[in-house]
């Protein structure tokens, strides 16, 4: 292919019909107000071209981000830094499976670049589909059980994935089950971004035996299996490259599980040939992602929002979250998972001391979960009333996915 | 019971804690202390060796490997064993509570269980998940029971074991029968923190493991909880 050639002209006759099909039914579904598109498209394409997704993506040099938590933000942070090399395509609505990736890609039109939010379980197909440079790996922890696959499954899944591909892998090294499913990788970054929740990984996936953790650094006490050397890490606000070399990495986004979403966006950009002092300046441009930590007032109380959908990312969300007023809103819809047992993964004793405000379809289960936890809170059955309950200040949210995507829809779906 | 305090064991959380296991060891010791009782609580991992003067021992769920693996190690072990035959009280979920019998499914082969009662488990046609519902054994005195239940096993009870209930909504052992009860053990298919659905059987294994009555604590949190998840399925 020619530098002047873009994916869409090399495309063959019915991914060319298939794109264009796809491409028009998103915009239908925005216009009718249905949806903003970014699953529909795609999954009218796939089925004209089951190989449209490939088709797509040829010609492209594409990276893949995926785990738990933190996938939507660190696929905008990486198509930020890659940017310094021209124009990236991404799903950055956080439409994160193959019908998402296509309608991401038929609407970028002909970009050089890819950059991919990954479901999980969709790693397979979609590094087999897109022939990826680079895949990034973030974390794993228990997620919606009922339907996800469990921890341990999950990791092996992802280790097959990656074994013999021909794709570089940029790898949270404080993550032991992520370390064992990318060290059969070719080649691998590794990034210490830190693990906050460790309650899914006490146990090795190679030998059964304990993993030890001791100031930072982990081993498994049966086997080889231990963290290894990062070549990417945070001192402070800083960002340390492999050379040692500090970027001071100054985000719109709080906590600091975002200045390590930052390190490895910026780790990723490197295998590209992305400079981070390059790439810094553009990773602070970076606001909410589809209402998360978005900002909206109304009648004089400033909200922001954090969105949690599973026990490790519950802890992250106390860490960003000011001691003000807080709202804690928990449904149980099939997006996020039916089962509210994970409650009690969660130590909700960092809110002590603030005033503290329930409400959603399972407002119930978390107050059994709260009054057990001898965290005080006041039940309240709308978000107008949670507004009502507290005074002209600031207002943190706290909530899971639906929840989340209610309250937003109360503020104006606001970004 | 112990000399001084309630002593509750939780048993190999590194091995038998999928999902908010962690809740039940929490919710005893919250209606213990709510009652002034003082209150220890102990959670013993795997390289560890369990305690044989605990009150109530706690099994939780796991995946396969490491429920096989739990299986050997109490074996080997003996002190749940030990406790149980000094008059401990044991509460067991889902993977936990397949362990209490003579065999159960896991890794694709049968496995040995504990052969601390009666019964036996295998792989099911399909996946129960859902909501779970009874009418409790009448002996007991318990309201209905409310859970969620996650798990690929169907359990056998024999001759020697009664059922904890007869299931209303969901799978349970076998669709009609869910969990088992004998002696001071009971187990159960709802996972997890089965307790917060469902504090009279907390309460029960409290009875069990002081030996005297458990007066009544202001549940109504808990109440609004039951009544909401048990209309849901009505």
């Amino acid at each position: 292919m020619t530098s002047n050639t873009g994916p869409n002209k090399s495309l063959p006759l019915r991914a060319k019909v298939a794109t264009s099909v796809s491409k028009t039914a998103a915009a239908l579904s925005r216009a009718a107000g249905r949806g903003d598109g970014s699953v529909i498209g795609g999954w009218i394409g796939l089925k004209i071209d089951p190989d449209l997704l490939s088709h797509l993506a040829a010609g492209r040099r594409v990276a893949l981000v995926s785990g738990t938590n933190g996938k939507t933000t660190t696929t905008r942070l990486t198509a930020a830094a890659m940017g310094v090399l021209g124009d990236v395509a991404t799903n950055s609505l956080g439409a994160n499976m193959p019908t998402g990736h296509t309608s991401a890609l038929a609407r970028a039109g002909h970009t050089p670049y890819a950059v991919l939010e990954v479901d999980e379980h969709y790693l397979d197909q979609v590094i087999t589909a897109t022939s990826p440079h680079v895949v990034a790996l973030l974390n794993l922890s228990r997620d919606q059980l009922d339907r996800a696959k469990e921890v341990a499954m999950m990791a092996s899944l992802w280790r097959d994935a990656l074994r013999g591909r021909d794709t570089h892998v940029v790898a949270n090294a404080d993550d032991p089950m992520v370390v064992w499913a990318a060290r059969v990788a070719d080649s691998v970054t590794w990034v210490a971004s830190g693990q906050r929740w460790h309650d899914d990984s006490w146990v090795c996936p190679e030998c059964g035996a304990h993993i030890e953790r001791v100031d930072g650094d982990w081993y498994c006490t049966g086997c080889d299996l231990r963290r290894p050397v990062p070549q990417w890490r945070l001192d402070g606000d800083a960002v340390v490259d492999p050379f040692g070399e500090h970027h001071l990495v100054t985000l719109q986004l709080p906590g600091r599980v975002n200045r390590a979403n930052a390190a490895t966006a910026l780790a990723v950009a490197a295998q590209f040939g992305v400079r981070a002092a390059d790439a810094v300046p553009r990773l602070g441009q970076v606001t909410s992602i589809a209402g998360r930590y978005a900002t909206a007032v109304r009648d004089e109380r400033t909200i922001r929002l954090l969105l949690a959908k599973n026990p490790a990312g519950w802890l992250e969300a106390f860490d960003m979250a000011e001691h003000v007023p807080t709202l804690l809103s928990i449904n149980a819809r099939d997006p996020d998972g039916l089962d509210t047992s994970w409650l009690y993964d969660v130590d909700f004793s960092p809110l002590h001391g603030r005033p503290v405000l329930i409400t959603g379809d399972r407002a119930m289960d978390l107050a059994v979960r709260l009054e057990v936890n001898g965290v005080s809170f006041t039940h309240v059955t709308s978000f107008a009333r949670a507004l009502a309950a507290i005074p002209p200040g600031r207002l943190e949210v706290i909530a899971n996915y639906t929840a989340f995507q209610d309250i937003r829809a109360e503020l104006d779906r606001v970004n | 019971m112990s000399t001084e305090s309630v002593r509750i064991v939780w048993v190999y959380p590194d091995l038998l804690s999928t999902y908010g296991d962690r809740g039940n060891m929490l919710i005893l010791a919250w209606r213990a202390r709510m009652r002034g009782m003082p209150v220890e609580t102990v959670e013993v991992r795997s390289d560890e060796r369990l305690p044989d003067q605990g009150d109530i021992y706690l099994l939780g769920g796991g995946e396969d490997g490491p429920q096989a693996l739990a299986a050997q190690r109490m074996t080997l072990d003996r002190g749940l064993h030990r406790a149980l035959e000094s008059g401990a009280a044991l509460f067991a979920v889902c993977a936990g509570y397949q362990l209490v019998g003579s065999s159960f499914f896991a890794k694709g082969e049968m496995c040995a269980g504990l052969d601390l009662l009666d019964l036996s488990s295998d792989r099911g046609p399909t996946r129960a998940v859902g909501e779970l519902a009874g009418t409790p054994a009448p002996d007991l005195g318990l309201p209905p029971i409310t859970g969620f239940e996650n798990h690929g096993g169907r359990t056998h009870l024999g001759a020697g074991v009664r059922p904890l209930a007869r299931v209303t909504t969901g799978v349970g052992n076998d669709g009609a029968s869910e969990g088992v009860w004998q002696g001071k053990i009971v187990g159960t298919y709802m996972h997890g923190p089965a307790l917060a659905r469902n504090p009279a059987i907390g309460d029960l294994l409290l009875s069990w493991a002081t030996g005297s009555t458990m007066e009544p604590l202001d549940d109504a949190w808990p109440t609004r909880l039951r009544n909401e998840r048990l209309a849901a399925v009505r």
